[in-house]
């Protein structure tokens, strides 16, 4: 039959029964529209994740002590404290070529007071070369001194959010604050991040290295060395530079494991990929469940319509209609109305994800709109091919029936 | 003149209960073209399985039917679908048109179902058709819209559209008033006298003595089939006599 009188037919019926046709779609509308917004959602929320982290610089490689558990996650997450790696691993990783600059990092949380004004805070022991390392900038005064980074001075860097917790519009430079039990002198104040998922760099104290292990902490540990590398080319080499002196530095004879870990910034990211990729592809493996039962739908909708139709079935039969051609009118039609529902499911799925943007943003989160050409053409692909399986079983019910008794059906 | 179709000792029989039921026990004819023929016969009588059969829309369980000399026996499924969009235009007594289907599109349906279909030619000739049937300023209506005159005069058009070798009416006039009623015997004369080859099938004595030559049918077999001397012809006004 002719192609254009086949969809025009298809169309009309559609349009007759008007609220039936949009409640067999919806099915798929709802199913596509999930699909949409999920993976929009999931797109957006990965990219949020990676600008965060981005924030750093990619180049970055992090050591973390304990052996790297590729089966499961690290010790530390079950509140194992793992003393392995040291300030002196620092130093030494910091002589291997292409590295820019490296920090440690011990960290605690304390309460710290100005005044009558008191707040329980993060401190960081870090060294001068933690600004390097996080893009971060100084906005008042100065940071930790190069010179003071081997030394136990009670020197204080404020980020901008307990400075201004602390002092409001006091200027803090040179003034006492208590860290714990501990007198420091705020030095300066760091410009304004934003918060981060890892941690709000701003409500954060940076002291020098030392200065923490040893007045605020006790320890003689660190908890995470930082290094960023020149260029991205580099940085398999700085790895496995970096494997070697560590293991040389904790006197690991071969064979043993290490005590350590070292990844960089875009493995991280690779993971953190995979996990919400995972996540994506789980939730839209339910809202595909949805496009079933809406295929479901379809197929029990589109029997309905072969009964009703079945005079006209048998008096097409009799104007010369092949099989194929009953076959593939029912089949136009209930793609059609997968199709359609499809393409709609596309627009409210894409409308959601857009008022999930702006509400979102409105909480002040950077929050991208992603709808990727792929999303979209997966579900219309999806759709359709839902309605093909959905709609051959009733059209070839359609196509077998017998043109006599179809004429003379009531 | 060559005959259109031959039929030979033709029977069909339905399965029923344990056994089967003859309905046609088997009847042999011979129709040329440019005949005006009526099928008549009371309900029951097999004139419409006969008809199902001269439609290609059945197949008879016994004897043979010759179309144009060919076998129709030997026909698959496709090719009887194919013969019967080239060949063959039907009338049926509810007229069968599509809803929701504009008077256009109902007429150009067969016309969609050949294998080299030629809309915009179907098209133009549909509407000199529907023009000659009175209907040129209904082409975009829907069929219920129409009266049922008007709506069998749409399912004439649409028998035509493909230039058939012949017009199968069964009871074109059954579910008229006798004024349409006439209007459409008129219409089946005038197409005849013009060429077109007419089977009728009717239980009405008056609508088959429009015909020239009346085949009856009782119980299965032809009982009589004779010329119609006394024609009756509705553009003469003695249709109603």
């Amino acid at each position: 039959m002719n192609a254009k009188f086949t969809i025009s037919f298809a169309w009309k019926n559609i349009i007759a029964n008007k609220r039936r046709s949009f409640l067999t779609m919806l099915g798929m509308i709802i199913g596509v529209g999930s699909v949409i917004a999920i993976m929009a959602i999931g797109a957006g929320a990965e990219s949020y994740v990676f600008s965060q982290l981005e924030v750093f610089g990619g180049n970055l490689v992090g050591v973390t002590p304990g052996a790297s558990e590729e089966d499961g996650p690290p010790a530390s997450v079950f509140g194992v404290v793992i003393t392995t790696l040291t300030y002196d691993d620092t130093k030494e990783i910091g002589k291997i070529p292409h590295i820019m600059a490296v920090t440690p990092y011990v960290n605690g949380n304390m309460k710290v007071s100005y005044r009558d004004k008191v707040k329980n805070t993060d401190f960081s022991g870090v060294t001068s070369d933690f600004l390097e390392v996080e893009n971060s900038k100084v906005a008042l005064g100065r940071f930790i001194l190069k010179d003071d980074n081997d030394s136990v001075v009670r020197n204080a860097v404020l980020g901008s959010g307990i400075a201004k917790d602390l002092f409001e519009e006091e200027d803090p430079l040179g003034k006492k604050i208590k860290i714990g039990q501990e007198s420091f002198t705020v030095v300066g104040v760091l410009t304004e991040k934003g918060s981060s998922i890892l941690s709000n760099q701003d409500d954060q104290i940076y002291v020098p290295v030392l200065t923490a292990q040893k007045i605020l902490l006790g320890i003689e540990h660190i908890s995470l060395i930082r290094a960023k590398i020149d260029e991205e080319k580099n940085i398999s080499q700085v790895i496995s530079v970096m494997n070697d002196i560590l293991r040389n530095q904790h006197g690991l004879k071969s064979g043993m494991n290490d005590d350590f870990s070292v990844r960089s910034m875009s493995q991280a990211l690779d993971i953190i990929g995979t996990v919400t990729g995972a996540i994506s592809l789980f939730l839209g493996a339910i809202a595909a469940i949805s496009l079933l039962v809406g295929g479901v739908g379809i197929m029990n909708i589109m029997l309905v319509a072969v009964t009703e139709r079945t005079r006209e079935i048998g008096l097409r039969k009799a104007l010369g209609a092949k099989r194929k051609d009953i076959v593939s009118q029912f089949l136009v039609e209930a793609v059609m109305l997968t199709f359609v529902g499809g393409v709609v499911g596309i627009i409210g799925g894409s409308i959601f994800s857009y008022i999930v943007s702006i509400v979102v943003s409105y909480f002040g989160y950077r929050w991208d709109l992603i709808i990727t050409m792929n999303s979209i053409l997966i579900s219309v692909s999806v759709a359709t091919v839902i309605g093909l399986v959905f709609g051959i079983y009733p059209a070839y019910k359609a196509a077998k029936l017998n043109a006599i008794e179809s004429l003379r059906y009531e | 003149m060559n005959s259109l179709i031959k039929v030979e000792d033709v029977q069909k029989a339905f399965p029923s209960g344990d056994g089967e039921t003859q309905i046609v026990k088997g009847v042999s004819f011979e129709i040329e073209e440019g005949e005006f023929v009526a099928i008549m016969g009371s309900s029951g009588s097999g004139k419409s399985t006969l008809m199902y059969i001269l439609g290609l829309l059945d197949k008879p369980t016994f004897g043979k039917y010759y179309f144009e000399g060919l076998d129709t026996g030997e026909l698959d499924d496709d090719k009887l679908a194919e013969f019967r969009s080239e060949k063959i235009g039907f009338i049926f007594q509810s007229y069968n048109l599509l809803e929701r289907t504009t008077v256009m599109d109902n007429v150009l349906l067969p016309a969609t179902y050949l294998i080299n279909c030629d809309i915009k030619k179907a098209r133009e000739k549909a509407e000199i058709l529907l023009e000659k049937v009175g209907l040129s300023h209904r082409l975009e209506y829907n069929p219920n819209k129409l009266s049922g005159g008007e709506q069998q005069r749409v399912a004439i058009v649409r028998s035509l559209i493909n230039s058939p070798k012949l017009i199968l009416a069964d009871e074109p006039t059954g579910n008229l008033d006798s004024k349409s009623g006439k209007e459409i015997m008129g219409i089946l004369q005038d197409l005849n006298n013009e060429g077109a080859t007419i089977i009728m099938v009717t239980h009405e004595q008056q609508t088959a003595e429009c015909a020239k030559r009346i085949l009856t049918i009782k119980d299965g077999l032809i009982l009589e089939d004779k010329k119609n001397g006394h024609r009756r012809l509705a553009s003469n006004g003695d249709y109603n006599k």
